[in-house]
């Protein structure tokens, strides 16, 4: 290589002693000279600001709000910005909060972090709230952030629509894959709050935002250029008609139990009750951590959602299904007669009829009576369709028959922890009874009692089967979500499940339940005027009285709806059970209560079986 | 035969001793920006400075092991480590993640190996051995071709990282090139482009053609009587033409930029735009005043005022906490690295360490006109880190290797006779 240029390292030289200088100067123009920097560093700070989207409304069938937000306050202090001269006094009074809370408080957001704000007080109302803005100039350091608290104008419904809280660590967890939660975020925790938190939840925006010395909002940050606007959570509407959802909570008063009320030709749930209920608002907001534990505890299990979760023998209202399967096997045709003598003999024991009757010459006959020898040989008839021997064979074929009438599997309901029943299958009784059991071993099977056990959700879907004929729809309680400011039909829930059963079979079954209300052990709660049908049910319980139970649907031709109501410890299924399920079809089909049925009314609503009451 | 003296009395100290401070004040920065006092202890690892420290250990055995190696590992491989960078910018191209718009880092889990970084080392030894094996120098328009070639080919490969900062370094070799031959005029159409790009900037095309017409017809009419003066109009209308096409293209290129970089270069001539950074740079700078508020005591800079505050804007929390002294100090600090290498690099008989050196202040100096001039405010902001001071493992071992090479090269000198 030719060096011939060694003087032209000043040109580099040159460039870098030129820039040292320049930034020499600069800086000591900025640094010592112009003091409008030095202003500004002393005032300037920067907050961002959690923006919370409001959280979806929810409707009722008749587009009436029974779901919807109210704003509360957080304060916010960010400690490594609050003034040593803070007039605690002041802000104390303000927020009626006690000095030590105040102290309490700094503490552990001093714990926390220094820099990043930390909630001081939650659930600050209005008047509280204002008091505090006036003097925000004084509390530098403390700023003020609105939160979206749920609010039920019908206080009802409680399980249904479930409540909101703010999320544990678990959940934060849970939710990982589809939305970043914070800690102090709020998130459905139960019912429809839950099973529909990422349609309601919409999503948090964030500002940032510059404060002055005085601790006053000045401007957004960098032009809101890093803001993100909340998205507002979407609205659903409810399959529910509050207003009968209301009637059923009624009902319901001091007894434990639950009521659930269906369309059968879609699926939609108009009422989903339970007993004893509490105002869903106790669990909104503050009063949340007050009151849950309180319903946590209370010995009558207002938390625990029967409708879905409770687990009982359907008693005789699993006859009419059970009496279906028998006819479709061909095990009986339907003038299948029996002679009842009072009992129904199991080798050397015997099973009793509830009452003396007439025999019966046919199944409406059997159904109105509710005989129990008369389905017990109906059963026993199923399982030893071809030959007695063979039984095991037949009753694989009857327990796949039964279960299709939604027993023994969880229907797929939008609330969240549905139980899924019993029905025993073979393999199980071939191990309980190490292969030695008969028809005889099993027969109580045939009127519902036994091993057999279903939520009330899914007596009212097997009597939708009946009702429509052959099939029934995934029960579910959103109707619509919206989109584009409609609603749209909830698709995922449609879902058709058909039963293959003669439509003959059907239409007799429902002549002996219209007669069970008619001439039967209903005939008590009849409506004016529509054809009531349905079976009562007594379910035994070893514990104390039966359990009140009947499904039915009305009217007979093209039933709008199907009701199953269960009281615990009810008695008789005509007794409570059955004028519950009358007064509340009565009510959905004359869109109120005629005077007749208003003594029917009150004298239930104010039959107490239990004393329930939330402590103060 | 005497016993020859150890390594350690051939360094150049006063050049290791400078690199060894600016190393030190980026610790105790980045502590300082980043300090968290649930966190106090600078080697805490959960933390930037407990993992600053980490990489200054591992740079510092890294170092002494290249001073104890003969320099002949960096000349007669040079083209091979360069290769393999090449390699890895292409690689990175393909797997890495995008962060903060570029897509430049490789993560390896522990570390995210950003090529970029190391790009700059190889290529300064590359162009080192192209330069030193040649016969001529580089006045020759094809060996200087070459010389353009190996800085063009990582040049446009960063950029397809969208890592401006680093793509730009490599411009500063142009004065590298000069040095060892190419023709001063091509320097100073570097510097009429920056210019014209600025003005082109602030004033629109038509003004700025028309000056330029005005410009030309006053010297031809001043040189009326000159018998050049067909040439002189010649050269007027193709200047005047390619300032015409260059500054509406520039126009042009400005509508295609992203919001963020309209926006920086709009700050830096003038124009408004979004300038948080830079506005919230000059507070921190400005609050240090003379002394700075001290050790710890800065406030602008470490509650995330800015961003970066602990890589790209560190200049920042030296300014805040020790004021016009500390930035002073620092400024000096560089200028002296980077004379101290160029005359070292001057005084040695080898050519490959010498336009080694050459290339290494080159990439220093982009870095720290870069780095502080958008701190200050004369720059537009480009991510690009300050050599031995931003925190980041990748820039620290590249310019520790860089620097340490050198340090092993000079002590070499004697070697050399010719």
């Amino acid at each position: 290589m030719q060096d011939i240029f060694p003087q032209r390292i000043k040109m580099i030289q040159g460039v870098t002693i030129f820039f040292a200088f320049l930034f020499l100067i600069n800086l000591f123009y900025i640094q010592l000279i112009d003091t409008k920097y030095k202003i500004k560093a002393k005032d300037n700070a920067i907050k961002e600001l959690i923006e919370y989207p409001s959280r979806g409304l929810i409707y009722d069938r008749n587009n009436k709000l029974i779901v919807h937000n109210t704003n509360q306050f957080e304060i916010m202090v960010t400690n490594a910005e609050v003034d040593a001269n803070l007039d605690t006094n002041q802000l104390c009074k303000d927020l009626s909060i006690t000095p030590d809370y105040f102290l309490e408080s700094m503490k552990k957001a001093r714990k926390a972090s220094r820099y990043r704000p930390y909630v001081f007080l939650k659930y600050v109302d209005d008047s509280n709230y204002q008091r505090f803005q006036e003097h925000i100039f004084k509390y530098k350091g403390f700023f003020g952030q609105t939160r979206f608290v749920r609010e039920y104008p019908y206080a009802n419904g409680a399980l249904l629509f479930g409540d909101v809280g703010e999320i544990d660590s678990s959940q934060i967890k849970e939710y990982a894959d589809t939305y970043t939660y914070l800690s102090g975020d709020y998130i459905g925790k139960n019912g429809i709050e839950v099973y529909y938190e990422d349609l309601l939840r919409g999503q948090r925006g964030i500002r940032t935002v510059v404060v002055d010395a005085l601790n006053r909002v000045k401007g957004s940050y960098a032009n809101g250029e890093s803001d993100k606007e909340p998205t507002a959570g979407k609205n659903l509407q409810a399959s529910i008609d509050i207003d009968l959802q209301t009637l059923g909570e009624e009902l319901l008063t001091n007894k434990r139990g639950s009521i659930i009320a269906i369309e059968p030709s879609s699926g939609e749930i108009l009422a989903l009750c339970n007993g004893p209920t509490y105002d869903p608002n106790l669990l909104t907001g503050g009063s949340r951590n007050k009151y849950y534990p309180k319903l946590l505890l209370n010995k009558n299990k207002p938390l625990y959602n029967r409708a879905i979760q409770g687990l009982y023998p359907p008693g005789s209202t699993f006859k009419a299904p059970s009496a279906l399967v028998a006819l479709q096997m061909g095990a009986i045709n339907p003038n299948f007669a029996y002679y009842c003598p009072g009992y129904y003999p199991i080798g050397k024991k015997s099973l009793k009829c509830s009452h003396r009757h007439a025999p019966c010459r046919n199944i409406e006959e059997g159904l109105t009576q509710s005989c129990n020898p008369y389905f017990c040989q109906v059963f026993r008839g199923s399982i030893e369709v071809s030959n007695s021997k063979r039984f095991q064979k037949d009753y694989d074929r009857w327990y796949k028959n039964i279960c299709r009438f939604g027993y023994r599997r969880k229907l797929g309901i939008d609330l969240k922890n549905e139980k899924r029943g019993n029905v025993p299958d073979t393999a199980y009784y071939n191990r309980i009874y190490k292969n030695q059991w008969r028809a005889t071993t099993v027969i109580s099977l045939g009127i519902g009692q036994g091993e057999i056990l279903a939520t009330p959700l899914q007596m009212a879907n097997s009597y939708c089967v009946i009702a429509n004929k052959g099939y029934y729809i995934t029960p579910h309680v959103i109707k619509g979500i919206e989109a584009n400011g409609k609603f749209k039909p909830n698709t995922a829930k449609k879902i058709k499940v058909n039963v293959p059963i003669d439509k003959l079979y059907f239409d007799r079954v429902t002549d002996g339940l219209e007669m069970v209300v008619q001439a039967g052990t209903a005939r008590a709660s009849k409506i004016e005027g529509i054809a009531l049908c349905g079976k009562t049910g007594t379910a035994q319980n070893p514990h104390g009285e039966d359990h009140s139970i009947f499904v039915g649907f009305a009217p007979k031709v093209n039933p709008k709806i199907v009701i199953a109501c269960i009281v615990e410890n009810g008695g008789g299924g005509g007794g409570l059970a059955a004028p519950i399920v009358s007064l509340m079809a009565e009510r959905y089909l004359k869109d109120s209560l005629p005077p007749a049925s208003l003594n029917k009314y009150s004298s239930i609503k104010n039959r107490h079986l239990i004393n329930f009451q939330i402590d103060e | 035969m005497a016993k020859s003296p150890s390594i350690f009395n051939k360094l150049d100290w006063p050049l290791l001793m400078t690199f060894l401070i600016l190393m030190l004040i980026g610790l105790i920065t980045i502590y300082a920006a980043g300090y968290n006092p649930e966190h106090p202890k600078i080697y805490d690892l959960s933390q930037t400075y407990g993992k600053q420290l980490i990489w200054i250990g591992i740079c510092l055995i890294l170092g002494f092991i290249i001073i104890n190696m003969s320099s002949k590992v960096f000349s007669i491989f040079a083209y091979a480590y360069y290769g393999i960078m090449l390699l890895l910018l292409v690689v990175v191209l393909f797997i890495a993640k995008e962060v903060n718009g570029a897509k430049a880092w490789i993560d390896l889990g522990f570390f995210r190996l950003q090529p970029s970084e190391f790009a700059k080392f190889t290529t300064c030894l590359a162009l080192a051995y192209y330069i030193s094996e040649l016969e001529t120098n580089l006045a020759y328009t094809k060996k200087l071709m070459m010389a353009l070639g190996i800085i063009i080919i990582p040049f446009i490969l960063i950029l397809a990282q969208h890592d401006m900062g680093s793509a730009l370094v490599f411009l500063s070799f142009a004065f590298l090139l000069n040095r060892f031959g190419m023709s001063d005029y091509i320097i100073f159409t570097g510097f009429f482009v920056i210019i014209i790009s600025i003005l082109s900037l602030l004033l629109s095309p038509v003004y700025l053609i028309l000056s330029m017409i005005i410009l030309v017809i006053i010297i031809a009419f001043f040189n009326r009587k000159s018998k050049d003066l067909d040439k002189y109009i010649i050269a007027g209308v193709a200047i005047t033409s390619f300032v015409a096409v260059y500054s509406i293209s520039i126009d042009l290129v400005m509508d295609k930029l992203d919001k963020h970089q309209k926006d920086r270069i709009n700050v830096l001539v003038g124009k408004g735009g979004n300038d948080w950074n830079v506005r919230q740079s000059k507070i921190a700078l400005g609050a240090g005043q003379f002394s700075g508020k001290g050790f710890l005591k800065g406030t602008q800079s470490k509650m995330n005022f800015l961003p970066a505050k602990e890589t790209d804007f560190i200049f920042c929390t030296i300014g805040e906490e020790w004021g016009f002294l500390g930035c002073g100090l620092v400024i000096s600090l560089y200028v002296f690295l980077m004379m101290r290498i160029l005359y070292l690099s001057e005084k040695h008989s080898s050519k490959f360490s010498k336009v080694y050196g050459y290339a290494i202040v080159c990439v220093l100096m982009m870095h720290f006109i870069i780095n502080i001039g958008m701190t200050i405010g004369l720059v537009p902001v480009i991510g690009i880190p300050l050599p031995a001071l931003s925190y980041g493992g990748s820039s620290l071992l590249s310019f520790s290797v860089m620097i340490f090479a050198f340090i092993r090269m000079d002590s070499e000198r004697w070697i050399y006779t010719d």
